[in-house]
């Protein structure tokens, strides 16, 4: 009998492809259930103190709450501005248009420890002393690239006959704006948050160069990380993750829900 | 969520007249000032700063405007291995999560349609690793293979590894701990093209006795291109300016040491701010250049 690639080969290539992709997950998850004392490499015994007593590791929860802070503040800055430019970049046809695309697109591909290096560089030789603020500049900045694209890819795909339809119906183009294109932009806008707030919150390279001693998160583990990172650590980032993945299922199966429904009108 | 922005090109832009460009420009002046002020204003001061000299019996970290050139021709001299170690590890942990990501992304694109739930579920998986810190998932790995692992254990016991030898510290787990962290950005680029492959293109490659290999090389990866060139630049960018991975308390040591590492040393522990700048304006030069004879070479510049 021949081996058919495409049947059995290939689902199994995929299937190890992505055991390798959750072994981490699962190691940090099953280590948060770890009885250890200071450093978390050896399982000493299961335990749900660490879940209980989170906040127990000295600076974790402090580091966790700026992580949220400079995420929200950052992700706030990013997709107003990146929103704002998006429409800007799908609705309207002007002279410069193609060297803003690019302009937007070089953040994305400077290394971010160039990206880093060069705020700092600005901060010190601008005086600026670096803290939260710095971190929440920075963040913003490689946050409103993702957003643009992210934005723009919906306002393309939205059927400008809807926006005719508002100022037919005698909208000002204001009113046109906050009833009708934002309203269908929802869903972009808010993909592009959460986008946003991910990388903001996950972001180590470019925080290392701009926190000034203000500690987020990654800031937090990459200290421990000489010493050895407590298990608590391991619940926030495994708590962190259950939540991204609620989220995620919910906004699969609520778009496959609208999806069906649409298909049921039309 | 993050699939937008991995996508390879949005759905064609109808024609807008050329209208009101005031609207749009008042749309646009907050963006542009936000990368006037923060990213470009900062490439020219990473330029500025390559070029300062040490003031003269001032402290560390002390430097003046200055148009000292040779802080380049010092770096370069003190520092090619960290670059060649950085372009190789690169390229190597982008050959080697493209070999993984193309057949996941082609059969959860190409293979799992007749089933949206597997393929929506795959995908989650595909980027479940985003949403579990990175500095995190690296330490996962450096602890499995570290000494005491039973993975080490293993491999010493099949002679695999010499009785003194590590995975740890070395460029197989630098490279490895790049490949891992960078195959959702490689992934998920290639899925969006293969998801939206017309499969009657196979067929009309079958109907002409091509074979499936040759059908696959000369109908499926010509389509799939601008998908493998986004990933391949989302993962080789990152990747050649990444400290984490080489760094000794992560997967490597300093044997393994990249540019990045040298950038960071340079900047935070010495202070030594040219050399840092000079390095960085070298790397940017350099990735700059390969994309862009990258781009040339596999005809889609139309992506950037």
């Amino acid at each position: 009998m021949k081996l058919s690639l495409g049947k059995w080969l290939l689902p199994l290539y995929s299937v190890l492809a992505l055991i390798f992709l959750l072994v981490p997950i699962v190691y940090t998850f099953v280590f948060s259930f770890n009885d250890s004392v200071k450093s978390n490499i050896v399982w000493v015994g299961f335990t749900f103190d660490k879940w209980a007593n989170v906040c127990d590791a000295q600076g974790l929860c402090a580091a966790f709450a700026t992580s949220i802070l400079v995420g929200v503040v950052a992700t706030v800055i990013a997709t107003v501005l990146g929103t704002l430019m998006a429409i800007a970049l799908a609705r309207f046809r002007f002279r410069g248009r193609s060297a803003i695309s690019l302009l937007l697109f070089l953040p994305m591909a400077t290394p971010e420890v160039v990206l880093g290096a060069g705020l700092a560089a600005q901060f010190l030789s601008a005086g600026i002393p670096k803290g939260l603020g710095t971190i929440i500049i920075a963040h913003a900045l490689f946050c409103l690239s993702f957003v643009v694209v992210t934005v723009k890819a919906r306002v393309a795909s939205l059927d400008p006959a809807l926006e005719e339809a508002g100022r037919d119906l005698y909208g000002s183009p204001f009113q046109v704006f906050l009833r009708v294109t934002l309203p269908l932009l929802l869903p972009g806008i808010t993909a592009a948050a959460l986008l946003s707030f991910a990388l903001s919150f996950d972001d180590f390279i470019i925080t290392r160069f701009n926190n000034g001693g203000v500690e987020t998160l990654p800031v937090f583990i990459y200290t421990a990380a000489a010493r050895g990172v407590p298990a608590e650590a391991n619940v926030i980032a495994s708590a962190v993750f259950l939540l991204a993945l609620v989220l995620v299922v919910v906004q699969q199966l609520t778009s496959a829900s609208r999806r069906k429904r649409l298909a049921k009108l039309g | 969520m993050a699939f937008a922005a991995f996508g390879t090109s949005a759905a064609p832009v109808e024609q807008a007249p050329r209208r009101k460009s005031r609207i749009a420009l008042l749309l646009l002046a907050p963006g542009l000032a936000y990368l006037a002020l923060f990213f470009l204003t900062p490439l020219v001061s990473l330029v500025m700063t390559s070029f300062q000299a040490p003031v003269e019996f001032g402290d560390v970290g002390q430097y003046q405007p200055a148009f000292k050139v040779e802080n380049y021709a010092i770096v370069v001299e003190a520092y090619w291995p960290h670059f060649l170690r950085a372009f190789g590890y690169a390229i190597a942990a982008t050959v080697f999560a493209l070999l993984i990501s193309y057949p996941l992304a082609y059969f959860i694109g190409v293979k799992a349609r007749r089933w949206p739930l597997l393929q929506a579920l795959m995908l989650v998986l595909v980027i479940a690793p985003f949403f579990i810190s990175f500095l995190l998932r690296t330490l996962a790995w450096k602890a499995l293979m570290s000494d005491e692992s039973g993975i080490v254990v293993f491999l010493k016991s099949l002679s695999i590894i010499p009785e003194d030898g590590h995975l740890t510290g070395t460029a197989f787990s630098v490279i490895f701990g790049l490949t891992y962290n960078f195959i959702p950005f490689m992934t998920l680029p290639i899925y969006t093209t293969l998801e939206r492959l017309d499969t009657r293109y196979l067929e009309a490659g079958s109907d002409l006795y091509a074979s499936p290999a040759s059908t696959f090389w000369r109908v499926t990866v010509p389509l799939s291109l601008p998908g493998v060139v986004s990933g391949t630049l989302l993962t080789f960018i990152p990747a050649s300016g990444d400290y984490i991975n080489a760094s000794a308390s992560f997967l490597g040591s300093a044997q393994t040491q990249m540019v990045g590492n040298a950038i960071e040393a340079n900047f935070i522990s010495l202070l030594n701010y040219p050399e840092a700048a000079a390095l960085s304006v070298i790397l940017m030069g350099v990735i700059l250049l390969l994309v862009a004879l990258y781009v040339r070479r596999t005809g889609t510049e139309d992506l950037l």
